[in-house]
């Protein structure tokens, strides 16, 4: 929960990013801005897969598609906001040149996008139609 | 070219060359070429929520929530532009939390606007 509050309040005060420890060498910089727009496309990807579950599935039933349209769109929301958090937090521990901050996110997204991979298979085999 | 801040760090000894203002490993370049990644994503998942939102006929809600996903795009359009062309310089100053913050903000405010849509 410190992760969360310390990364919340490096969102609201940028310029504490600049005053801790040393610029580091910009091609480490680069590259966790390259890893964080890695996580916004996967976060667009839920977003847009989220979108076409909703338009393109209409023979669903609405409550199995605005869950499975919802849980997408949920874990883009977060995927996008943490893309932005672990961003700041991998910076600031390169300032610092501390270890890099790990986390468990990747391992609750892969479930739940594992849980929505069965869901649909689930659907297209029993054939939950209306 | 190569100032005192060029020195590699924790990266072997780089080869000596005459134009050495430009990064052998083309980082600048790449990251240029992963936010033009990014804007095509943006622009995907925009096209689909603004038909989401306008697919039950043209209604007064479809119409805000298709603006704001309209919104949305244009910010992280601009964003990405500016850092686009900040980027072409051989060595780009750290990306500003200020830009990735719009960024995945965009990104979050244009799924919120979905879940607006399909609800």
């Amino acid at each position: 929960m410190s992760n969360f509050v310390q990364s919340l309040r490096l969102w609201f005060s940028p310029a504490r990013l600049r005053a801790e420890g040393d610029t580091p060498d910009y091609r480490f910089s680069l590259a966790n801005e390259r890893t964080f727009l890695a996580w916004l496309r996967t976060a667009l990807a839920l977003v847009g897969g989220g979108f076409a579950v909703d338009q393109f599935l209409p023979d669903l039933r609405w409550a199995a598609r605005a869950g499975l349209a919802l849980a997408l769109l949920g874990a883009g929301v977060l995927c996008a906001l943490r893309a932005g958090g672990r961003w700041a937090r991998c910076e600031l521990a390169m300032r610092r040149g501390e270890d890099l901050p790990v986390s468990r996110f990747p391992a609750l997204l892969g479930l739940e996008v594992a849980l929505v991979a069965l869901a649909m298979a689930a659907v297209v085999l029993f054939g939950w139609e209306r | 070219m190569r100032g005192p801040r060029g020195a590699a760090r924790g990266t072997g000894p780089r080869p000596e060359r005459a134009d050495a203002a430009r990064d052998p490993g083309l980082q600048p370049e790449r990251t240029r070429l992963a936010w033009r990644r990014t804007t095509l994503a943006c622009t995907v998942a925009t096209v689909l929520a603004v038909r989401s939102a306008l697919h039950e006929g043209l209604c007064a809600a479809g119409a805000v929530a298709g603006a704001l996903c309209l919104a949305c795009w244009l910010g992280f359009l601009l964003v990405a532009h500016r850092r686009i062309t900040t980027l072409t310089a051989p060595r780009p100053r750290t990306l500003a939390p200020g830009v990735a913050a719009v960024a995945a903000l965009c990104t979050a405010a244009l799924a919120l606007c979905g879940v607006a849509a399909v609800v």
